[in-house]
């Protein structure tokens, strides 16, 4: 389990996060949702000890993070950055074999362990035939699905990623929320995504924390969080809540700015 | 097909091939850089003087004094300086790094010419050191200015802070020259004068440059990992800024030390990275030794052709590399011109 103690983040003398305390539960999949800006990806940053926070803690399973060796943590906890790059002509098998690094020693010679570790990732994200492609001439999807196979040859209970859906359409966003679930339901991975789509969060994540301004404004269940005035305070806009007549779950139809909002918009107009 | 995926993670026959003939070539360079110049010496001569040297045999004593220091001083500077560029260009994931372009040539130079200026007679060991600090500098100031500029790094930046930087401290080292009246012996440097090493320069330089080659290959494979993005480095457990730390020090060493002995060197740097990883992939265990081989052949073979286009003149080596250096740094810029925007 990962949670934040009194979370302060700054970049240079801008705080950015103030007091946070979140809990992420284990075993399950849980989104980070708000506005451009509100700091979602900073905090999933730091959870995943890519940034230092000013003061207080990030515990994983008790221990502060940042304190840890951080090839331990790698162990425990992989993190796919928001829009990634591969080295021009670098393969999908390369890119996937860097996954075992925390597991290699010394200059990093395969066993078969690793193989087959590698394999299973590539298979599992379904890239076996594009292996030995360039990932830079894949497509969007494909090669966010191939950052994906790197991750999960770390092999980690966790797995953190940062908007994996941005760029992407329609088809590859479900694409690579269906491979999360999948995940999570076969192998009990625990998994934190910042997404933008707030219907996307709540057809897939068990477990949804609105952020504002660096703060948390509402943490639960997607039923619990997916209500009007929750909705409006994050974004700033109003909206209609309803059921999928699928899933049963709460889907989001936005109808106007709020009226904040809205003068803020004319006044800049 | 279970192995082949796997085993395909890089190229380590082709390395080892390129490795093994660019060997062969750099012995074979040699022997050929030893036996053409003003005086044409035979082959078989060159062997008898490294056999049994006979100090009474002006051919020999030509060989031992003046030609062997200066081949084994082209193979070290040469393997120096594209290790140096492979290092930047994987760290700073930037096509275009090269010492040269990233001012860490200009900054070395122009401590070389403080010295000459204001403390002659300086002991070579100590203009090392100072080469080395003018680099450190001179990166100092290029990234300093890149990273200011709204939007921060990127690659076509760092290389126009490079160029301006370089453009700045090359003015500043000519004023020193002409100011100081020292412009004939650092003529000798801005132009790549390998001709002129000696083996008590040597003999200082190649500990330095020893070390850094063997730290840039045990930091190979880290440079790889880094040249995935900090974000994914740091994810897989690495200690980015330690590894940074470790390559920007190697990196000051291989270009200072060079420059001090053969003077600012351009585009061997940026070029031969681009070559090896054309044969062997985007893994620096083999980026980074290929790079050291191909480095050393190349720089042997343009001094050999620097000899022979107008002999007895030499033409200047540094012109040589910038004819092909110049329009492959246009192919590159180019190439890469979405990305590096």
């Amino acid at each position: 389990m990962i949670v934040t103690e009194n979370l302060d983040i700054a970049y240079d003398q801008m705080v950015i996060v103030k007091q946070l305390n979140i809990e992420i539960p284990s075993h399950k999949i849980t989104a980070l949702v708000g506005a451009n800006g509100s700091g979602k990806s900073t905090i999933l940053k730091t959870m995943a000890r890519l940034l230092k926070p000013k003061s207080g803690h990030v515990l994983l399973d008790g221990k502060a993070i940042h304190q840890l060796r951080t090839k331990e943590v790698a162990k425990q906890l992989a993190i796919l950055p928001q829009n990634p790059t591969a080295p021009e002509g670098m393969t999908v098998t390369d890119l996937v074999t860097y996954g075992r690094f925390p597991h290699q020693r010394g200059f990093g010679s395969l066993t078969k362990q690793d193989k087959e570790v590698i394999e299973w990732a590539i298979e599992a994200t379904g890239m076996k035939e594009f292996a030995h492609r360039p990932v830079d001439q894949l497509s969007g999807g494909q090669r966010q699905r191939a950052w994906i196979a790197m991750a999960l040859a770390q092999e980690t209970p966790i797995l953190f990623l940062d908007e994996p859906t941005t760029f992407l359409d329609m088809a590859h966003q479900l694409e690579v929320l269906n491979l999360l679930e999948e995940l999570h339901e076969k192998e009990r991975r625990t998994i934190v995504m910042v997404v933008h789509d707030l219907n996307h969060a709540s057809r897939y994540a068990h477990h949804m924390i609105a952020i504002k301004k660096g703060t948390v404004v509402k943490a639960g269940t997607p039923m619990e969080v997916m209500q009007p005035h929750i909705i409006e305070e994050v974004f700033g806009i109003q909206c209609d809540i309803i059921r999928d007549p699928r899933t049963g779950l709460p889907l989001c139809l936005p109808y106007a700015l709020s009226r904040s909002k809205k003068e803020q918009v004319h006044h800049i107009g | 097909m279970k192995n082949d995926t796997v085993n395909q993670y890089s190229r380590p026959w082709i390395a080892i091939t390129v490795i093994v003939i660019g060997i062969f070539a750099i012995v074979f360079g040699i022997a050929l850089s030893i036996s053409v110049g003003a005086a044409n010496i035979q082959l078989s001569t060159v062997w008898e003087a490294l056999v049994h040297y006979n100090p009474n045999r002006t051919e020999h004593a030509i060989i031992q004094d003046l030609r062997l220091p200066r081949s084994l001083a082209d193979v070290l500077v040469g393997a120096s300086f594209a290790v140096a560029g492979a290092i930047m260009q994987g760290m700073t994931r930037n096509p275009l790094a090269d010492a040269g372009l990233l001012g860490l040539n200009a900054g070395a130079t122009l401590m070389v010419a403080v010295c000459f200026a204001f403390l002659p007679g300086l002991s070579y060991n100590s203009l090392i050191l100072f080469s080395f600090l003018g680099a450190a500098v001179a990166a100092g100031l290029v990234y300093g200015i890149s990273s200011l500029a709204r939007g921060g790094l990127t690659p076509v930046r760092l290389v126009l802070a490079g160029a301006a930087v370089s453009a700045l401290l090359t003015a500043l080292s000519e004023g020193i020259a002409i100011h100081f009246q020292l412009s004939q012996e650092l003529a000798f440097w801005y132009a790549g004068g390998v001709a002129g090493v000696k083996w008590s320069q040597l003999k200082v330089m190649t500990p330095w440059l020893v070390v850094a080659l063997v730290g840039s290959l045990l930091l190979s494979r880290s440079i790889t990992l880094l040249s995935l993005g900090d974000e994914v480095a740091t994810g897989l457990g690495q200690k980015t800024g330690l590894v940074k730390m470790l390559g920007m020090i190697i990196v000051l060493l291989l270009a200072g030390v060079s420059v001090s002995a053969v003077g600012p060197i351009g585009f061997i740097g940026l070029v031969v990275p681009h070559i090896a990883r054309f044969f062997v992939g985007v893994d620096y265990r083999w980026i980074i030794p290929c790079s050291a081989v191909l480095g050393g052949g190349f720089m042997i073979m343009a001094d050999i052709g620097a000899r022979m286009i107008n002999p007895p003149y030499e033409t200047p080596i540094g012109v040589l590399f910038a004819l092909i250096g110049v329009p492959f740094f246009l192919y590159v810029a180019r190439k890469g011109r979405r990305e590096l925007s």
